[in-house]
């Protein structure tokens, strides 16, 4: 027998080891038994057991977005995968590289309604970049590494490759990645035109009131498209900003950046926007949070697109200089347009610009009513910052205000730092993502900045979290509600709180002991520093309950069908009252 | 500015299964219109297939629609007929009319007018095959309408660019 002659669980080891995966975040049951049995007989792919498949595709995406490589999932049939299905179009959303695989039926029972089968296939088709059904264990092999080829290749996204309990047992020949041939379609485009190139130089060289707007896709490029990105940015002297997504891709603390942009960006963010005649949107795509009212966005802008999706050009704004192509490979062609145009950016052109900025900037739109009674959320994370400059943090958060808060007021200095779920919004999402991370950065520092009422949609994950003895941190902002479903009822439904108050939340102490974690309260302002000294101390997994004001909204805000021009900055702002259309009402 | 314009795509896809799904999927997903939808095998050497799908939309929308194909993993080629130059679009229909006396005789008076061929006959009706631009058929049916039109089966459009270029 050849050598290449194995079982199909054995050909899933094999390819996922050839693939480079170290790791693999799943859940075992019924139809991926045949897997698990292959993974007990080796040792070079290790297994993490989380409590939930939701848990674990968050936890792969964690590991995928702090890595840049593909973060591989493994879960058995009917309600393995369902359970996935958030996670996957978390994933899809946010341009993460997954493979997901899926247990099924055995083939000669699909479609009979047999027991844990659910059609994988056709539910997870809208919410993964691709999917495979395997019927032939001699297809395996090419399966899988197609599956890696188009997850981590192109706009990055989710793979879900479902195995059957029969091909799994059965025998057949592993294709090896070397072996697989070219394919006839699916060949993303990652040479930007240089005509295009030429076009967007003549642009930004003319520039009078430039911006820099830079999203994920500069991080999904690699650490090359970063370094070009802060280098092109610095060296032409532009504003830049950053969407949630983007975070870390420019300097927080440089003097260029101007801060997260879009719906809870920052004044002198959103008005760059409105008011700047030239946007170099790199690997960003112009999504509802960042455009406001999009027949007010930037209206006097000429738009340089940078992405390698076709699809994300031209779908809400239509842009001037259209660049297909990988970011790096666009950047490095664009610097050297630039060079060869002698461009130096005069400094009284962009002068004007940067006053206007600066005037803009002096509002100091993150500013809040400062408590020595009552501890603002805002506080708790200024202090956590403070206090963990120079431990090189890797940060994941859940959905809503505390993560706001965090993407305004932590500095991320470097790429794949910042951990978020952006498109689709998951709450639950930053416990296990810190799982991953952890999984993947062993001894550094990993925080889930949480709120109480995300944190518990998956809060089963610290039972992962302490059998695997991660020293995951996390640090939840109490404010007994749904936070930012509270600001918008405050905001926009005359301050009838339905349903946003928990009123029997867990003792959070209590509850980090129970799974046999460290627990910390913090509950005046003199509380914070202490509790977030010894939350550093202890070299084991720590849930900090910060007790916070439980009305503080987050702003600025652009309240919803308004205009970058029209935002909220705090609670004293007159325009508050009767701020938000009736269209704007039904946008989400 | 942002007129509803039809477009005639034609998409050549790995013969698969579940390609059908991605596509009418992606449509239904996000809220693009299908006004026919045609596929059959057309190369079974290379286990090919082919799509043609009349659609409508502003502009921008038939863009994001043929950028949105082509990111699909099965998807060969996708080509917009309508953009590209001069092309020829037939439809085929099968018509059920059921009559006597008259009636009967002024349908296939019709018929011989609109050069549909009887396929089937009783004598109580006809099964008509007709083939030609969707216009022709839709004016067709509606004749038939009066005179005793029971069954409609129609194929949908396909496309294929004029001259000697390849897909």
């Amino acid at each position: 027998m050849s050598l290449r002659q194995m079982t199909g669980a054995e050909m899933v080891i094999k390819a996922l080891v050839d693939q480079g995966v170290d790791v693999v975040f799943g859940y075992p049951g019924g139809a991926v038994l045949p897997i698990y049995d292959a993974l007990f007989k080796q040792n070079q792919l290790r297994h993490v057991l989380v409590r939930h498949e939701q848990g674990a595709v968050h936890a792969a995406e964690g590991y995928a977005r702090t890595t840049g490589k593909v973060g591989a999932v493994l879960v058995t049939s009917g309600p393995g995968a369902t359970n996935a299905v958030t996670g996957l179009t978390d994933a899809l959303m946010d341009s993460v590289p997954i493979v997901c695989l899926t247990g099924q039926v055995p083939t000669h029972l699909i479609g009979n309604d047999a027991f844990q089968e659910a059609d994988t296939t056709g539910i997870t088709r809208p919410c993964t970049k691709h999917n495979y059904l395997v019927k032939d264990a001699n297809d395996l092999g090419r399966i899988m590494h197609e599956a890696f080829y188009v997850a981590r290749t192109g706009r990055p996204g989710p793979v879900v490759v479902d195995l059957p309990k029969d091909v799994l047992f059965a025998t057949g020949t592993y294709v090896p990645p070397e072996a697989v041939g070219a394919r006839k379609t699916y060949r993303p485009q990652t040479r930007p035109d240089p005509a295009r190139i030429e076009e967007a130089a003549e642009l930004i060289a003319k520039a009078e009131r430039p911006l820099f707007y830079g999203g994920g896709g500069i991080i999904n490029s690699g650490p090359r498209a970063c370094e070009l990105f802060a280098e092109l940015v610095k060296k032409t002297g532009f504003p830049c900003t950053l969407t949630l997504m983007g975070l870390g891709a420019f300097p927080g603390s440089d003097k260029q950046y101007l801060g997260l942009v879009g719906m809870h960006g920052t004044f002198e963010a959103n008005n760059a926007m409105h008011d700047c005649d030239v946007m170099i949107c790199v690997g960003a795509r112009f999504d509802d949070r960042v455009t406001g009212r999009i027949n007010a966005f930037s209206p006097g802008s000429k738009k340089i697109h940078i992405d390698i999706d076709p699809s994300s050009i031209n779908k809400n704004v239509r842009v001037n200089v259209p660049v297909l192509g990988d970011v790096a490979q666009a950047l490095e062609a664009l610097s050297d347009a630039l060079k060869r145009r002698n461009f130096k950016p005069t400094r009284e052109r962009v002068a004007k610009w940067w006053k206007a900025i600066e005037g803009w900037r002096a509002r100091n739109c993150l500013a809040y009513a400062k408590s020595d009674q009552i501890i603002k959320p805002q506080y708790a994370i200024e202090r956590l910052y403070a206090l963990t400059r120079g431990r090189d943090p890797y940060i994941t958060t859940e959905v809503g205000q505390h993560q706001m808060w965090a993407a305004q007021l932590f500095k991320f200095e470097a790429p794949y730092h910042w951990m978020t779920s952006g498109g689709l919004g998951t709450m639950g999402y930053g416990l296990p993502a810190a799982v991953g991370v952890q999984i993947a950065r062993p001894d550094a520092l990993v925080i889930d900045i949480a709120g109480e009422a995300s944190i518990l949609m998956n809060i089963q994950e610290m039972s992962t979290i302490c059998q695997y003895r991660l020293p995951v941190k996390g640090f939840i902002l109490n404010n007994q509600y749904m936070g930012m479903v509270r600001q918008w009822q405050e905001l926009l439904h005359g301050a009838r709180y339905s349903e946003s108050y928990t009123a029997s939340l867990p003792d959070f102490v209590k509850l980090a002991e129970a799974f046999g974690a460290v627990g910390l309260r913090a509950e005046k302002p003199d509380d914070v520093d202490r509790v977030i000294t010894e939350m550093l101390a202890v070299d084991r997994p720590v849930l900090v309950d910060v007790v916070v004001d439980q009305m503080e909204n987050c702003f600025p805000m652009i309240p919803s069908g308004a205009a970058h021009n029209e935002m909220l900055l705090g609670p004293e702002d007159r325009k508050l009252e009767g701020s938000v259309s009736e269209e704007g009402m039904v946008l989400v | 500015m942002s007129e509803i314009e039809q477009h005639t795509i034609a998409v050549l896809v790995d013969n698969e299964p579940g390609v059908l799904a991605r596509v009418i999927g992606l449509f239904s997903g996000r809220g693009y219109n299908i006004e026919s939808l045609t596929v059959a095998e057309t190369d079974r050497a290379n286990n090919l297939s082919r799509i043609t799908v009349v659609t409508s939309g502003t502009r921008m929308i038939i863009e994001q629609i043929k950028a949105q194909l082509s990111r699909l993993v099965p998807v060969h080629a996708v080509r917009d007929l309508t953009d590209e130059g001069p092309h020829v679009e037939r439809e085929l229909a099968l018509i059920k009319v059921a009559g006597t006396g008259e009636k009967r005789i002024e349908c296939l008076r019709l018929a011989d007018i609109f050069r549909a061929r009887v396929v089937d006959s009783t004598t109580e009706s006809f099964v008509f095959e007709m083939t030609g631009s969707t216009e022709k058929l839709n004016a067709f049916v509606a004749l038939m309408e009066p005179l005793g039109l029971v069954d409609v089966s129609r194929t949908g459009v396909v496309a294929i660019a004029r001259g000697a270029k390849r897909i």
